[in-house]
Parts: structure tokens; C-alpha cells; sequence
């Protein structure tokens, strides 16, 4: 049946006039270009980790030495951001604390990725789990996340590890139910129909067809995950239900300086805005990525 | 046709189950096919045209086996396919082949030109490494697309441009028979004449019989060699093209081929004028389904379905009461 497969037809006409080449440009100078927000996004992130790995050689102190002697001095020379009211050097602190938080932030939107994207799909392809898991997830959606985290952290005992779990268990629903939507709507378009038509076998259909068109949407939500667990992992710090008091992260520092914040607002503030630039970068870089993913947004080609 | 037939469909049918929620007991059925019946030979084009919602698309997709049928046969070229498991199933697929209507939902977004052309033949183990690229490359030629968009997007293209892709994948595992599901309709009227002129060279080139799903019937004249008149899930006449267009029969092809636009204002013409909307498939009527709108209503058509039967030369067939015995 191959014969007529070659030689006979012509090569057709070069695309030229219809497609021009795209513009050869420095790729790093396109890239920013192109995409601002995820370099934005991108280096406050970078920034962030950085000092979250190198945070013993940022001229930090021991975080968790007490000096009663020196307690809430205001930020100075010697004291960039200040001290607590047990004397603790807040910037070594604060800096200490953004291990908790990123640990946190990309553990709970890998877990919960990971999980809600498989309970999803296989809700959007098996039609019996479909209506028993969606129900299920219903449920765990329909209380408050930061409740249920309580309730988990008041079952399982404080720690960073439980603090990942407890969040994850509150995020998961979300992303799965993301996921289902989409799949529900891939698998009616006609370009998966044609790949089945053509013999696509399912596992390739999913890991083809429906995975790199569900990645673009997970990624976004992922990004917005990771940020609401950083916040959350504040507020369960801050109201007593996370990260134990001897681990330093911002909902610690925050929760500690709660009292004083009127009298020694700086012991509050330094943390605020370190949450706050960190959760604005995850939340940057997660729409960056979103038009950057989609081929159909590439805009200034 | 004395050709033997490559496709033999035998009082198909497929009911949906409506449900009714919660515990998934059924409400009633939607009536998409009830009892569909016809032969298509190799190299032969058989279109399939109706109104909205008649039926055609299912047809189209159950015999692709993308929808299970509730009933009836489906013979390919001796075997039948309308029950074969998953294995088999395959192996059918590679000989059967579908086109689209919509060009930007039919190809994946994030494959390249290349990959969606090569799945199939892949699939199907039919050719690899660089034998797979000439192949790739002679199906291009072969829809006159350039060989340079190989590793381009679907959206870097045109819908004519985007539909050749699709045209190229139905070919790439060398099917005998390629549904085309409304492949026209969603393109510009120049474009639509390409594209049709395309399909015709294939097929008399490769002998490729085409199943062609429309409701255009100016594109249908202009390719098809047969046609069958579906209407509400049943086809009410079957003929080839010169006797359907010159002397049709059953009062709904009358209707229909009166609402064919003429580039002619000067051309006085009856037209035959439809009362009302097409029924629900849900309840369809009882008799001939067409007798709530049709202009030539006898009692018999209330109660008495009506079977198709021959009522002209070259096999035209037709299930309607009218000058019957």
C-alpha cells in the first residue's frame, strides 16, 4: 500500500510568505522579553531560596539564643530588624524561618499536585469512581481548610511534617477537582477521539493527549497552592497549631509578637513582608508560567 | 454498485440512556439511530445528509466504534466489527479512519505537525526512524502541505491548512474507508472547495471510500457518487446522485433539495416549505416520524411505519407511503 507514498508528488512550496522566520534575538533577552513576570517572579523566588539555603552564612546568630537582657530592641546595626521579647535576633529568625515556609509551600503543592492530579484522573476516566470520589471530595471541601488543618494538627501533634500533611489533606479536593473538569473536557475533544480512532492505546491517551494539556492549569493552581500553604502555615503557627514554638518561621515570629505589635511594630513587620514578597513571587511566576505554557497565548512571537 | 461492499451496515442502532440522576435509572431513550442499513464498496463515496441532530454524526462514530452500539451489525470487508474486544478493535482502526468537522479542536495543541501525523503509524508499528520522517514527509506532499511546517503548531495554521493535517493523519495508516464528519463545513467557501477537490483526488488515487457525513448538499452534489436522507435517526432515502438530485422521491428530500440556494435570482422554483421543528428523538412520532410535517400526510402515515422500498431505477430506495400499492 506504500507505493503511492513516494516519489510521485512534489515537494510543496516553502511556507515563506505565509509564515515569516521568527527574529533571531539573544534567547535570554527574548525570554525576559517575553515572559516578565516569570523573571520577576522567578528571581524573588531565587532570592528567597537562596536564603533559605545559605541562611547559616547571611551573618545570621543562633536563632533560638535567648538574651533576656537585650529583649525588643528596635532594629539597629547590630540588630538589622531587632529583637523579641526573649531577645532574639528577629533577622536571624526571619531568615531561619523561610526554610519552614518554602519547605512547606513547594511540599504541600507537590503532594497535593500529585495526589489530586492522580485522584482526578482517575475520576474523569473511571465513571463508576467518578460520582463516589467527587462526593468524597465534596465533603472535604465543603470545610474550611484552615479547620480541617486544626483538626488534623490537633490529632496528629505539632511538626513540620504534620503541618505539610494537614494542609495537603485541605488542598487536595481543589486540584482534583480541577484535574476531573479538565479531563471530563478533554476527553470529549475531537482530537482525543482521532487518537483513538487511530489506535491510541488509554495509558498513552492520558500520558499524551491528556497530561500535558491538564500540566498547564496544575501548574497554576500548584504555584497558588504553594503560596495559600505558606499563609497557612503562618496562621496555624500564629494561632498555636503548627510549626513548634522551638522551630523559628514567619507565623511563629508573627504569633509571637502579636502582644507587643501596637508598642514594637517591627517584631510583626519584617516577617509580614517577607511572607508577603515570597507569596507575591510564587503568584507571579504561577501566571507567568500559565500564558507561557499555553502555545495558543504565545503572543509576541 | 456489483463492487463488493466494503461496509455493510445492518439495522444499526443507538439509543442514549437518559438519566435521571442520582441512582442513574433511566428516563427514556434519545432515539440517535434506529435501524440504519447500507452498503458502501471500495473507492465509493456514500454521503449521509439530514438535518441537525438526525442522526448523522452518530452513525459516523459508531461505526468508528468511538460510540458503542445498542443493536444491529457493522460488517468491514467481511469481518464484523461491531463486537470485536479491544484487540481486534485496534486492528480495525488502522483500516477505518475519521476527518473531523472543527480543525482547531481535532489536533492536539501541544503536538507538533510532525507527531500528530506520525501517531498512527506508530500505533500501528507501521514504519519507524527514518523510514517514519519519509512517510511523515510523503503524507505532507501528499495534502500539499510544506514540509517545513513538520515541526510547526497546530495554531500556526489556517483551518484549510489545519483540516490537510487531519486529512493526512486519517491517511497515515493507509484506512480503506475515512469517515468525514461534517469535514467541510467549518471553512470558508474556497477553502471547502480545495478541500473537497483534495478528498476526490485521494480517493481515486488510493480507491479510499469515503463515508461523507454533511448537511451542505451544493458540496454532496459536487462529490458523491450515493447519498442516503437520514431523518430522525432513520434513513428515508437512499439513491445515487443523479437520481436523488433529478428525481427524488420521499417528500423530505423534496423539502430538503427546495432549500438548496440557486446563484440565480431570476429562477422562479417551488419550494417546498416545512411546517414546524423536528421532532424530539426522545418521542419520536408514531408511524412514518416525518408525517408532523409532512405536506402529503395520509392516515396510513399516522399509524404504519414505512419501510424503505425500491421506487426507482439504479436502486433508489425510499421509506414513505406515497404512490405505494
Amino acid at each position: 500500500m506504500s507505493s503511492w507514498l513516494f516519489a510521485q508528488y512534489p515537494e510543496a512550496p516553502a511556507l515563506a510568505d505565509v509564515l515569516p522566520p521568527r527574529k533571531a534575538r539573544g534567547k535570554v533577552a527574548m525570554f525576559i522579553h517575553r515572559y516578565p513576570t516569570i523573571v520577576i517572579g522567578g528571581v524573588l523566588l531565587a532570592l528567597v531560596l537562596g536564603m533559605a539555603i545559605f541562611a547559616p552564612f547571611l551573618w545570621t546568630v543562633d536563632p533560638t539564643a535567648l538574651a533576656p537582657a537585650k529583649r525588643t530592641r528596635p532594629p539597629s546595626e547590630l540588630y538589622w530588624f531587632g529583637t523579641d521579647m526573649l531577645g532574639r535576633d528577629i533577622y536571624s529568625r526571619v531568615i531561619f524561618g523561610t526554610r519552614v515556609s518554602l519547605m512547606v509551600g513547594f511540599a504541600v503543592a507537590a503532594l497535593s499536585s500529585v495526589v489530586g492530579l492522580f485522584i482526578g484522573l482517575c475520576a474523569g476516566f473511571i465513571r463508576w469512581l467518578d460520582t463516589v470520589v467527587m462526593r468524597v471530595m465534596d465533603g472535604l471541601m465543603s470545610i474550611p481548610s484552615i479547620l480541617l488543618a486544626i483538626a488534623f494538627m490537633a490529632l496528629l501533634g505539632a511538626s513540620v511534617q504534620n503541618v505539610v500533611i494537614a494542609i495537603s489533606i485541605a488542598e487536595i479536593p481543589r486540584v482534583a477537582r480541577l484535574v476531573r473538569g479538565v479531563v471530563l473536557s478533554l476527553r470529549e475533544q475531537a482530537y482525543v477521539e482521532a487518537a483513538i480512532a487511530s489506535g491510541t492505546r488509554v495509558p498513552l491517551i492520558i500520558w499524551r493527549h491528556i497530561l500535558p494539556n491538564t500540566l498547564a492549569p496544575m501548574i497554576v493552581q500548584a504555584t497558588f497552592i504553594c503560596a495559600s500553604a505558606m499563609l497557612a502555615e503562618a496562621t496555624l503557627s500564629f494561632i498555636g497549631a503548627g510549626t513548634p514554638p522551638t522551630i523559628p518561621s514567619w507565623g511563629n515570629i508573627m504569633a509571637e509578637g502579636r502582644a507587643l505589635w501596637q508598642v514594637k511594630p517591627f517584631i510583626v513587620f519584617f516577617p509580614a513582608v517577607f511572607l508577603s514578597l515570597t507569596v507575591l513571587a510564587v503568584n507571579l511566576l504561577g501566571d507567568g508560567l500559565r500564558d507561557a505554557l499555553d502555545p495558543r497565548l504565545a503572543k509576541r512571537i | 454498485m456489483s463492487a463488493p461492499a466494503l461496509l455493510e451496515v445492518n439495522v444499526l442502532k443507538k439509543h442514549y440512556k437518559l438519566n435521571s440522576g442520582f441512582f442513574g435509572g433511566a428516563r427514556g431513550f434519545v432515539y440517535a439511530l434506529d435501524g440504519v442499513s447500507f452498503t458502501l464498496s471500495k473507492g465509493e463515496t456514500l454521503s449521509v445528509v439530514g438535518e441537525s441532530g438526525c442522526g448523522k454524526s452518530t452513525l459516523g462514530k459508531t461505526i468508528l466504534r468511538l460510540v458503542e452500539p445498542t443493536d444491529g451489525e457493522i460488517w468491514l470487508d467481511g469481518t464484523r466489527i461491531d463486537n470485536l474486544k479491544s484487540g481486534q478493535l485496534r486492528q480495525m482502526r488502522r483500516r477505518v479512519q475519521v476527518v473531523f468537522q472543527d480543525p482547531f479542536s481535532s489536533l492536539n495543541p501541544r503536538q507538533k505537525v510532525r507527531d500528530i501525523i506520525a501517531e498512527p503509524i506508530i500505533n500501528f508499528g507501521l514504519a519507524s526512524g527514518s523510514e517514519l520522517d519519509d512517510r511523515v514527509a510523503a503524507l505532507m506532499d501528499k495534502v500539499r502541505l510544506p514540509r517545513d511546517a513538520m515541526m510547526r503548531f497546530p495554531h500556526e495554521f489556517s483551518g484549510g491548512q489545519r483540516q490537510r493535517i487531519g486529512i493526512a493523519r486519517a491517511l497515515a495508516p493507509g484506512a480503506d474507508l475515512i469517515i468525514c464528519d461534517e469535514a467541510v463545513s467549518a471553512l470558508d467557501v474556497s477553502v471547502k472547495a480545495q478541500i473537497v477537490n483534495l478528498l476526490s483526488d485521494l480517493q481515486d488515487e488510493l480507491g479510499l471510500a469515503l463515508l461523507f457525513i454533511s448537511h451542505d448538499l451544493a458540496i454532496v452534489e459536487h462529490l458523491t457518487h450515493r447519498v442516503a436522507v437520514m431523518y430522525l435517526g432513520k434513513i428515508v432515502e437512499l439513491a445515487d446522485r443523479e437520481t436523488l438530485f433529478s428525481a427524488p422521491h420521499h417528500p423530505y428530500t423534496r423539502a430538503l433539495l427546495s432549500a438548496v440556494p440557486v446563484p440565480d435570482p431570476s429562477i422562479k422554483r417551488e419550494r417546498v416549505m416545512l411546517k414546524g421543528d423536528v421532532p424530539s428523538p426522545i418521542n419520536p412520532p408514531s408511524g412514518c416520524r416525518f408525517h408532523t410535517r409532512c405536506p402529503f400526510v395520509m392516515d396510513r402515515c399516522r399509524t404504519e411505519e414505512p419501510v424503505l422500498r425500491p421506487v426507482g431505477p439504479a436502486g433508489q430506495v425510499s421509506a414513505c407511503h406515497l404512490d405505494a400499492a
